[in-house]
């Protein structure tokens, strides 16, 4: 059952079967959280290190309470600096934590690419919370989770996912996901944040969201950043929301039971409108559920064995 | 009068159409008489006092190599490469003489600095050639011409504000306009700034995989076409530093083609390494420009073949771990260059890329016409700089191995083809393997 | 040597109609029980056992599943974690009693690890086991309330129960002491 593999830096090296696996070992950890009592001791005396260089409570929050829920001690540092600003090297940071003995370190990052350096250095685990804008697997995961629940099954869905994917680790992260397990992936959004190539990561994209979302399943909007307006990667938030927003009218195109994913926080009125923001295709609580369950699996999968190098 | 013979090597010099089994005879620090091996050694008396023999059968004797684009760093960032260190390197990599580009701190944009470097390389130096260039314009600040005249009395064998491209296509223009009255080439860093933005790697299809920001193509050929146009209107003389990108090796050629006084130069790393080289992050894999596509080193390597790019240049960039031991987006630019130039190059005669007169052509006799200095042939009369190398031998690139102080390149670790033996700068071995 | 079938289909559904008899005739009928299988085939036991208590006495008593996965002991020491199991638990336990039904009782290891995760959901009143075979070897203090049958086994040999439910066929043999190479 275990995962052959010290570390999780992102979807696009996971086999179909190593994510089906993740998956049912979320479904039996939502039990977990359901409970009165919510906590299980799988992984007393483990240690988790979140390292996070970018703020965010979400993430942060959601891996640390599901380290806790396996009994795992974790402890939060956040660090507002990249090891540049304090002239130390990724090395030395790297060595110094492992000094402290962690299990596993939980790595965000506004720099792609920085954990799977982070994973060269230390021989605990890392898991990738989060880089740049590369990869976010265990947000691709719980969202597959979510989808999986709703309806039963990832093979053969259509799946839009709408927005800046240029700049989103969350789309790159899902692309890879959905389309492992067999799912029929469409980007979308205007040309200027439509990255050259993004068809080699084995989806169909597009600048037309309303050709996106003709008989879509599932539904994935991606949270629009102002700061890209001064980039000129799209004039104004109101043409925007015009053409690139989900509102009741080009929700039309989709399926009747599309359900609605958001990484959140939304943006309300821009890149989804309020109504459907609140309507019944919104999945975004049951997102934030599934988040520990996938974090609990992770760390079950990842450190719940001996250590290959073991001696037994 | 010292007197050196090197003997029964396989003489490759492109400017003489030589390739064969020839003795040199070195007197004074200048090529005294070449003589076919088979001739008549008698005079050749092991054991005679103030004669040297380096015997060179099976191995490769070649003019030495001329690198037009290094990085010393100093004065001012002694702590990734010194004078010394950096030509112990060029000595160990078969450079009998470099060219030290101008961004150091203080920039080398007055005949002081200049002065400096030379002072310095002549003091501690490993005795191979150090030919500073001047910046163009004072701090590289884009604004206004440097003394070129002085720089060049001083020593300064080019301009160019290497690093920091030339903004203001005006002052791109006086500058190719005011050198010529000193016959100093302008090295131009072709990139425009604003269209390669943040970018940290080539713009495509792997950059939108690693989630990394893209320095599209145009960057670099649009400044090309720029400069090109500069050149053809003030016919001044124009060199391209590193290109990278198939569209500046098509303007180029289009260029020479019509006559305008231009030439280029590649690095090894761009004529062997595509952007794939950046998957797994290593951030000796990240440089300006940035690694291409196959297609562009593709471009590159029929360039290099029929002369459109007529040197090879290192670009060689020493940086520190704390500059390279850092995340991908953060980590400087750049990878040292010197010792592993030639096994590189070599690798392209390996696979049929280049003939070896053509590798040698790139790596010493175009590079001392780009500047015109008379060098890059062995000659009678010509100064005896010479590299001997073993094809046959291989090497593997480790760090404890490299004489630059800087570690950060992208083929430790591998074996390369091609071990330099002896590096003589005007008669003298400064280098040994 | 071939493995050994110690209970047919016949010999567990019996043991497991003296065991519902026990079970009601200690606790004086079904007042507060719960009836807790450790997946997989303690669970189906558990529901076999419902199905008896319910022929005898018409009551259909609350029937669950309790991982004990997560609160296994060797998990640091084992080179592969075991999938998860269900767990279901129907009803809250406080002031329960509780029936656990296991299908082999070995080391005892797999019943603490049961009652810890159990303890987590709540006080029952009292926690009765129950298991078909009894094959010894105990590493702690744990003792059946109710057996089907004591097998006396070596070590090394090994105690499979097999049930049509899961298996195909209902019963439980002894494996051979895997034989040691010359």
């Amino acid at each position: 059952m275990r995962l052959k593999r010290k570390d999780i830096l992102g979807i696009e090296d996971l086999t179909p079967d190593e994510l089906e696996r993740i998956l049912a070992t979320a479904e039996s950890f939502k039990e977990v959280s359901a409970r009165e009592i919510k906590k299980v001791p799988t992984l007393r005396g483990k240690t988790v290190i979140n390292l996070f260089y970018e703020p965010s409570t979400r993430t942060r929050t959601s891996f640390e309470i599901a380290a806790k829920r396996m009994s795992a001690d974790a402890v939060n540092i956040s660090v507002s600096t990249s090891s540049v600003v304090k002239g130390e090297t990724l090395k030395d940071t790297a060595k110094n934590l492992e000094a402290m003995r962690p299990d596993c370190i939980v790595v965000r990052h506004s720099s792609s690419g920085t954990p799977h350096m982070l994973a060269k250095y230390v021989g605990c685990s890392v898991i990738n919370a989060g880089d740049g804008a590369h990869e976010h697997p265990s947000q691709a995961l719980l969202d597959m989770l979510t989808v999986k629940e709703k309806k039963g099954r990832i093979e053969g869905l259509k799946v839009a996912i709408i927005g800046d994917i240029t700049h989103s680790r969350v789309a790159r992260s899902n692309i890879y996901g959905f389309t492992k397990l067999g799912a029929e992936v469409t980007v979308a959004g205007p040309p200027t944040m439509l990255p050259p190539g993004i068809e080699n990561l084995g989806c169909k994209a597009t600048s037309d969201v309303e050709a996106a979302l003709k008989g879509a399943d599932v539904i994935m909007m991606l949270r629009i950043q102002l700061e890209r307006q001064k980039e000129s990667l799209f004039p104004t938030l109101r043409e925007y929301s015009r053409f690139y927003g989900l509102n009741e009218s080009k929700l039309k195109g989709a399926k009747d039971d599309v359900i609605i994913l958001h990484p959140g926080p939304i943006n309300r009125g821009v890149e989804i409108s309020s109504e459907v923001a609140d309507g019944p295709y919104s999945l975004i609580l049951d997102q934030v559920t599934n988040g520990v369950a996938v974090r609990m699996a992770l760390f079950y999968l990842l450190l719940g064995a001996a250590r290959e190098d073991a001696v037994v | 009068m010292n007197r050196l013979v090197i003997k029964g090597g396989r003489l490759v010099d492109p400017a003489s159409g030589v390739d064969g089994i020839y003795n040199i005879y070195i007197m004074g620090g200048r090529i005294a008489s070449i003589k076919k091996a088979d001739t008549d050694t008698s005079e050749i008396i092991p054991g005679s006092p103030g004669l040297d023999i380096i015997d060179a059968e099976n191995l490769l004797v070649i003019p030495g190599l001329i690198d037009l684009h290094t990085h010393l760093r100093e004065p001012g960032y002694e702590y990734k490469e010194t004078i010394q260190s950096g030509t112990r390197a060029a000595a160990a990599g078969g450079f009998t003489t470099i060219l030290c580009m101008a961004n150091t701190r203080p920039v080398n944009d007055s005949e002081s600095v200049t002065s400096y470097i030379k002072k310095k390389a002549a003091e501690e130096g490993s005795g191979v050639n150090v030919l500073p260039i001047g910046a163009l314009s004072p701090g590289q600040k884009g604004e206004r011409l440097t003394e070129i005249g002085e720089l060049k009395a001083a020593g300064c064998a080019a301009i160019s504000d290497d690093g920091v491209p030339v903004e203001d296509p005006g002052l791109m223009r006086r500058a190719l306009e005011y050198s010529k009255a000193f016959k100093m080439p302008v090295i131009s860093h072709a990139e425009d700034a604003h269209l390669a933005g943040s970018g940290v790697m080539n713009e495509g299809v792997v950059a939108t995989r690693l989630g990394l920001k893209g320095i599209p193509n145009a960057a670099e050929d649009m400044i090309v076409a720029r400069d090109i146009s500069l050149a053809e209107l003030t016919g001044g003389r124009l060199h391209i530093a590193h290109v990278s990108t198939k569209g500046a090796v098509e303007l180029i050629r289009a260029a020479k083609k019509r006559g305008v006084n231009v030439t280029a130069e590649a690095t090894p790393h761009h004529l062997t390494l595509t952007d794939e080289a950046v998957i797994g992050y290593d951030t000796n894999t990240k440089m300006n420009p940035p690694l291409r596509s196959m297609e562009d080193v593709e471009a590159l390597r029929a360039g290099l073949k029929d002369g459109t790019i007529d040197c090879v240049a290192t670009d060689h960039a020493p940086h520190s771990t704390i500059e390279k031991d850092v995340e991908f987006d953060k980590a400087s630019n750049g990878i040292i260059g010197l010792e592993t130039a030639f096994s590189l190059i070599y690798g392209l005669v390996e696979e049929g890329v280049l003939t070896l007169s053509e590798a040698v052509k790139a790596m010493s006799t175009n590079p001392a016409k780009a500047i015109g200095i008379d060098k890059g042939s062995l000659r009678v009369g010509f100064p005896a700089d010479i590299t001997i190398i073993d094809l046959n031998r291989s090497w593997t690139v480790e760090a404890s191995r490299l004489k630059s102080k800087s570690k950060n390149s992208p083929w430790l670790g591998k074996t390369l083809k091609g071990v330099v033996v002896n590096t003589i700068v005007g008669g003298n071995v400064i280098y040994k393997a | 040597m071939k493995n050994k079938v110690v209970m047919d289909e016949k010999g567990i559904d019996r043991a497991l109609a003296r065991i519902a008899h026990e079970i009601l005739e200690r606790n004086k009928g079904t007042e507060k029980l719960v009836i807790l299988g450790i997946p997989t085939r303690g669970y189906q036991l558990a529901i076999k056992l419902q199905e008896k208590i319910e022929q005898f006495e018409g009551v259909k008593l609350p029937v669950g599943a309790v991982d004990a996965t997560l609160y296994r002991d060797d998990l640091g020491i084992k080179k592969d974690q075991p999938s998860l199991k269900k767990m279901e638990i129907p009803i809250s336990i406080d002031g329960k009693k509780i029936i656990m039904v296991d299908d082999v009782l070995f080391t005892g290891r797999t019943i603490r690890a049961a009652m810890n995760a159990l303890m987590d959901f709540g006080r029952p009143l009292s926690i009765q086991l129950a298991v078909l075979v009894d094959r010894g070897h105990r590493e702690l203090p744990i003792k059946a309330d109710y057996v089907g049958k004591n097998i006396p086994t070596s070590i090394k040999e090994g105690v499979k129960v097999h049930l049509k439910e899961i298996d195909g066929a209902s019963e439980v043999i002894v494996e051979p002491a895997p034989e040691i190479k010359q």
